[in-house]
């Protein structure tokens, strides 16, 4: 896991303050009794039945880590993260297309090496919460979501492809 | 050909303002060497050996007059006066400098182009033949479906950190023009029993370290969810890819993994999601794309007078003659012919052309062929739509630009990457090889009694010279830091697709054309009447050839 402190987190075009939800190492194999925690994927397959019986839940996934297993607590959690161990790495956009398509309603957040160029994308394909890295500028970043108005594809900010949607 | 809307028009120019931040962003320390990489490749900004090199993006092929005029102003004004014709239908220069590189995408973007996804980890530009639209034995014309897929593709969100680049080719025609058995997706169009348009669709195709001829994915693929279902190939792709190791990340390395049927699984499950969702293109979409690439308004043309012209003219100038016969091809329009202007004459690096040739030639295609031209992946550029009863004309104009070099197909028409004398992969060079092969056989009449015969080059085992396919592949390899030469016998990119032989140790670059001589008259020798090179090398094998050039 990145060392979350120093990053900005990023909902609805500005910077919110880090919020309640602890994230827990991959290979962390217990969980406080209380709080809002988000966990590795490998303890929330295992102690599953009883985290859902919290108020809140939430799981993160590492870039090997398909969203597949959690088909059936779609409507339960709050949020998915989707970790970027490096930017390079574009597995997270499928997942997050992917959880998107199964109906998640709930946060998706990217966390990693999330930088100001890969918001555009990102948000296109369903995440809305972004933990930009703490070196790097809120303001590129804003501006590099927004820097591209014309959608050929279909997206999570716009249901229908451009064929669907040209007027001449 | 597809004219660009509001849509179109804003998309590019918003892409240039943005490659303008991050460049600037870049130069200013903000964004790391690292990390500006794949935002500079995909859109077309290489660092080579000796400067960067920027590759335009030439949608399958297609080129207006008033582009190729851009182009050639491009290359004087921000380069040295030339431009490099690719074989993936891309126009590379290799001397601008990176401070102008968004000044150059602004003035592309004025004529309807860019460099998008010509480079990086994503989907690279779509290819077809050269000869869509025009060919007497074409289904349909693949443009309409090749501009779909541009669409698709071009910042397609989800796709643009694949694990290794992705290409597409599609091909509409008997004879395979655009060899889409080696590509990432190779999409062949067919029709139905019901009359239907779809594809076969073909993946894991691909040349480099470890060719490969792409097995099928689906046999009949209804047209309307060509997208759904290229989708689901790349996601199945993007997710299962190999990221550890970048010589095993091509998408051929993942399904030969697998195996074709378990990634076929894998892929309809995806497709299962999407299918008949938004991404399922109607019937009106596909006639919008049709009217891009309607018929030109073609004349009435006597064709028996133009054909008895013709004849007359090549009776009395024999180097008309061969140019006929080598350098013009059938068109389905009576009266007509294709015209492929040869970018490989000896002495010029393979595919190169000086800004006033690109001018001359933009000019000819505004006179002679309804202002629009191709470039092909063997690396020439093509009048499609010239009138039988002007070719005597363009041959003139065509020969005065030193575009006339009657070797069309023939083993001079080599394929060539720009090797080591730009390329920081290459272990050797590439282009002065191809000259010593060019200049031991300048004897024309001796070129075109050898006949069809493809010869390709290339620098490295990325194979950007198709050398696995070529009839005669060359590849250059490093041994103990000197620049050596496997050659490799009986590749072949039609659609009976095969893939070369080695024939033995490597070879010198001064022992190459000997090397060549042999190979040709051990042919020349072995044929039977009218046989060409690859069918004798199908009938007898590699042991002769070895035999000899080993002797």
């Amino acid at each position: 896991m990145p060392d979350d402190t120093q990053s900005f987190l990023i909902k609805n075009d500005r910077v919110v303050d880090a919020d309640a939800w602890l994230f827990l190492d991959k290979e962390a194999s217990s969980y406080p009794p209380t709080g809002a925690v988000v966990v590795p994927l490998s303890l929330w397959l295992d102690h599953r039945v009883d985290l859902l019986q919290r108020e809140q839940c939430a799981v993160w996934l590492d870039s090997e880590q398909e969203p597949e297993p959690l088909r059936q607590d779609l409507d339960t959690l709050s949020m998915v993260a989707i970790n970027f161990p490096v930017f390079s790495d574009g597995r997270g956009y499928s997942y997050a297309r992917r959880l998107r398509q199964l109906g998640f309603l709930g946060e998706v957040r990217a966390i990693g090496d999330v930088l100001p160029d890969q918001l555009h994308y990102m948000s296109r394909c369903g995440f809305d919460a972004f933990e930009l890295r703490g070196d790097k500028s809120v303001e590129s970043a804003l501006a590099q979501k927004s820097s591209i108005s014309v959608t050929y594809q279909a997206g999570q900010d716009q249901p229908k492809p451009l064929f669907a949607r040209r007027q001449p | 050909m597809y004219v660009y809307d509001n849509y179109d028009h804003t998309l590019v120019s918003e892409r240039v303002e943005q490659f303008r931040d991050q460049t600037q962003r870049y130069l200013a320390g903000e964004i790391s060497e690292s990390e500006f990489l794949p935002l500079r490749l995909q859109n077309g900004l290489y660092v080579q050996r000796l400067a960067p090199m920027l590759r335009i993006a030439i949608p399958y092929g297609m080129l207006s007059s008033t582009q190729l005029h851009k182009l050639a102003d491009i290359s004087s004004k921000y380069d040295k006066g030339y431009g490099h014709f690719s074989t993936r239908q891309n126009m590379q220069l290799n001397w601008p400098r990176l401070e102008e590189v968004p000044d150059i995408l602004a003035e592309l973007a004025t004529v309807e182009m860019h460099a998008i996804q010509t480079s990086g980890n994503c989907i690279r530009n779509t290819t077809t033949d050269q000869f869509a639209g025009i060919a007497a034995d074409e289904l349909e014309d693949p443009r309409p479906y090749c501009e779909l897929i541009r669409q698709w593709s071009t910042l397609h969100p989800e796709f643009a950190y694949l694990p290794r680049k992705f290409k597409i080719a599609v091909c509409a025609s008997e004879q395979d023009r655009a060899a889409v058995h080696v590509h990432d997706i190779g999409l062949r169009l067919k029709h139905n029993d019901a009359g239907d348009t779809g594809f076969e669709v073909l993946v894991g195709g691909g040349l480099g370290r470890t060719p490969v001829i792409g097995p099928t994915l689906c046999d009949f693929l209804p047209r309307k969810h060509l997208l759904a279902y290229l989708d689901s190939i790349l996601r199945v792709y993007n997710q299962l890819g190999r990221r550890d190791n970048k010589y095993k990340a091509r998408i051929k390395i993942l399904v030969r993994a697998l195996g074709v049927d378990t990634f076929r699984e894998k892929v309809e499950r995806e497709f299962d999601l999407l299918k008949d969702g938004n991404m399922t293109v109607p019937d009106s979409e596909f006639e919008r794309m049709k009217r891009f690439f309607s018929l030109p308004d073609y004349a009435e043309i006597d064709a028996n007078e133009a054909s008895g012209l013709l004849r007359q003219q090549a009776s009395e100038d024999k180097a008309f003659a061969n140019w006929l016969k080598r350098n013009t091809h059938p068109h389905k329009q009576a009266g007509y012919a294709a015209v492929t202007l040869s970018l490989k004459p000896t002495g010029i690096a393979p595919g190169d052309a000086t800004d006033k040739q690109m001018h001359a030639v933009a000019d000819l295609a505004e006179q002679f062929s309804f202002g629009e031209l191709r470039v092909s992946h063997e690396q020439n550029l093509i009048l499609a739509d010239v009138r039988q009863t002007d070719l005597f004309e363009v041959w003139q104009a065509a020969r005065a630009i030193g575009m006339a070099t009657p070797n069309i197909g023939l083993m001079t028409d080599m394929i060539c990457c720009p090797g080591g004398d730009f390329c920081s992969l290459a272990n050797a060079k590439s282009i002065p090889i191809a000259e010593l092969i060019q200049r031991r056989f300048d004897d024309l009449d001796y070129l075109h009694d050898i006949g069809e015969l493809d010869l390709n080059i290339s620098g490295c085992m990325n194979a950007c010279g198709h050398h696995h396919v070529g009839h005669i592949g060359i590849l250059g390899v490093d041994k103990k830091g000197k620049e050596f030469y496997q050659v490799q016998l009986g590749g072949n990119s039609d659609l009976d697709a095969s893939l070369g032989n080695v024939l033995g140790p490597s070879f010198s670059q001064e022992q190459l054309p000997d090397v060549i001589e042999t190979i040709i008259d051990t042919y020349v020798n072995l044929r039977s009447d009218e046989e060409l090179f690859i069918d004798t090398y199908r009938r007898v094998g590699l042991a002769p050839f070895k035999e000899r050039v080993y002797a």
